[in-house]
């Protein structure tokens, strides 16, 4: 495109038009606002108000670590935070045994044409409604479902896959698997592939060249794999609520049915920020497994 | 021989994962169309029934009337706030400015129903809450890092010295901008717009705690499952999943179509000739 500007007279950097670092400021300034101002805030705000106390069904601000102290002191809340923390470890653990050897097929045994149309299958579902593709998991999981009737065909079954742990996590396995596959092709391609040939040619089996060279090389990417799924099953309400039938309930759920009953907000608060701690927590302690431990020459 | 045993091996386990993802969409769509009530077995005959219920349902239209003006919105703004910060990213080094990436990366590392709480509470703390607009916020909120990261990826393609260049040669940064980087980076701003949109569109944890009476679609979604077990969801999922696979298809196809021609070595001007 022959542009306007080529034809503008050469005037140094600078002189036209505002300065430099205005302009930066400029541009550097709309999401940084945006962000403080409707992404940070809020959540100081929640912080806030698990302060508060409310009265009358009504809020007031306050500083009381009343909220703090009934949910703690709660025998089911720390039944429910174990099993919450349990399921979604549990969800990054199979997703990530599961996505593997699909990781490694794109990434070590597949033309690059063919991984294209896999990835394009695999990766558009992850954008269309995960609330209907939960929901459509039960046509499939129920009693009466597509799979107990085949099953029944063949004289077996039927068996309970709804409602149930495995029905919640199918759907924390729905949930994240485009995502922890993506990363751990990604990770898995960018292994040195000379580390690879090495170990073949010093007579290193197969099945060993896979767990000693490159697990090990690709332990950053596979640990932040698993902790993104760890994420997203320990805040998700959808697969637990429609797939595991509710009972018993994970934190998220605790949360929405706290906001709901009634208006009591700041307890809900003191829930979130306990999921948010938690969070935190692992977030930190993965990154000390990915990059910590031995140091792996690369 | 072994390893073709174990790259067909391999081959099928990548079949089952497919069928895996796809099951349930494929189901969903089979069953919009049976005249039964029930999704089992026996089929009941071939019906659109239940699209005609769904469409004639008003809560259902406005929620996807709701759904669409927050999608438009969401997408133009967030996917302009992420150009602006991805440019930031690859023009400026500053102090804080890796503060500044990551506030404007961590939103949606943070779960959806915490940030849907905290903007409920911010939102009508500041009598913000229950209006399409308060979904925008949020869903704006939660999409620009990732328009962001779809431009910043583009932009690390680009050679630095084209828009110094252009400087020298007397542009403002304005006009560099305009004739330069927008150009080059115009595959990833579309693609931007359209996964944002797709995001947005499909987004209900946060959209369910502040939209009030202004449901979008997925949150008037949630409601029925919540109800019901009715078999026009089956109908309306097959609607929102082909909104949804065209957009983020279109998406997919925008960002990666380009990186192709760019893996030939082709010099920097003439890719920009190309554009």
């Amino acid at each position: 495109m022959p542009s306007e500007a080529a034809r503008a007279p050469a005037i140094p950097v600078g002189r036209q038009g505002m300065s430099r670092g205005l302009f930066g400021v400029m541009l550097a300034a709309p999401m940084l606002i945006w962000q403080v101002l409707l992404f940070v805030a809020p959540l100081c705000f929640l912080v806030m108000m698990t302060f508060w106390s409310v009265r009358n069904y009504k809020l007031a601000p306050d500083f009381t670590f009343a909220n703090w102290q009934k949910v703690l002191s709660t025998g089911y809340f720390w039944d429910i935070y174990l099993r919450t923390l349990l399921y979604a470890l549990l969800a990054a653990g199979i997703t990530s045994l599961v996505s593997f050897p699909g990781a490694f097929y794109l990434s070590y045994r597949i033309p690059a044409g063919l991984r294209r149309s896999f990835l394009f299958l695999l990766i558009t579902p992850y954008f269309t409604s995960y609330l209907v593709r939960i929901y459509s998991w039960k046509i499939l999981l129920t009693d009466q479902g597509l799979i107990n009737l085949g099953l029944g065909a063949l004289g077996l079954g039927p068996f309970r896959m709804y409602s149930n742990l495995f029905g919640t996590t199918v759907g924390y396995v729905t949930l994240c698997f485009p995502l922890v596959l993506l990363i751990q092709m990604i990770s898995l391609s960018n292994v040195d592939r000379n580390l690879i040939e090495a170990a073949h040619n010093l007579g290193c089996g197969r099945l060993r060249t896979v767990f000693e060279v490159i697990i090990p090389s690709a332990k950053v990417g596979l640990v932040l794999a698993a902790t993104f799924a760890f994420i997203l099953s320990f805040g998700d309400f959808v697969s637990p609520t429609l797939l595991g039938g509710s009972k018993p309930p994970t934190l998220s759920i605790l949360m929405v049915d706290t906001v709901r009953s009634g208006s009591d907000w700041p307890r809900a608060s003191v829930i979130a920020m306990v999921m948010v701690a938690t969070l935190l927590a692992c977030g930190l302690g993965a990154l000390r497994l990915a990059y910590g431990g031995r140091k792996a020459g690369r | 021989m072994a390893n073709r045993l174990i790259g067909w091996a391999l081959l099928g386990y990548l079949a089952l994962i497919l069928v895996f993802i796809l099951a349930p969409i494929v189901s969903s769509f089979v069953f919009s169309f049976n005249a039964g009530r029930f999704p089992s077995l026996p089929w009941a005959g071939f019906s659109t029934q239940w699209y005609a219920a769904v469409l004639s349902d008003s809560a259902i239209r406005s929620g996807l009337i709701n759904s669409l003006i927050v999608a438009a919105c969401t997408s133009v703004i967030a996917t302009a706030l992420g150009f602006t910060a991805a440019y930031t990213d690859y023009r400026y080094t500053f102090t804080g400015k890796s503060i500044y990436m990551a506030v404007a990366m961590l939103p949606p590392n943070v779960p959806v129903m915490i940030l849907g709480l905290a903007m409920l509470v911010y939102q009508s703390e500041l009598s913000l809450s229950g209006a399409l607009y308060s979904v925008i916020i949020a869903h704006v909120v939660y999409c620009a890092p990732f328009a962001m990261a779809l431009i910043r990826l583009r932009l690390s393609q680009m050679d630095a010295d084209l828009e110094a260049a252009a400087w020298n040669l007397g542009a403002s940064q304005g006009q560099a901008i305009r004739h330069v980087i927008i150009p080059f980076t115009l595959p990833s701003i579309l693609a931007a717009l359209f996964l944002t949109m797709a995001v947005s569109f499909d987004e209900f944890a946060m959209a369910w705690f502040v939209s009030g009476f202004q449901e979008t679609l997925p949150v008037r979604i949630l409601v029925l499952l919540q109800r019901e077990v009715s078999p026009r969801v089956n109908a309306i999922g097959s609607i929102v999943f082909l909104v949804t696979i065209v957009l983020a298809a279109v998406a997919l196809f925008l960002s990666s179509g380009r990186r192709r021609d760019e893996a030939a070595p082709v010099p920097a001007s003439s890719q920009r000739d190309a554009l």
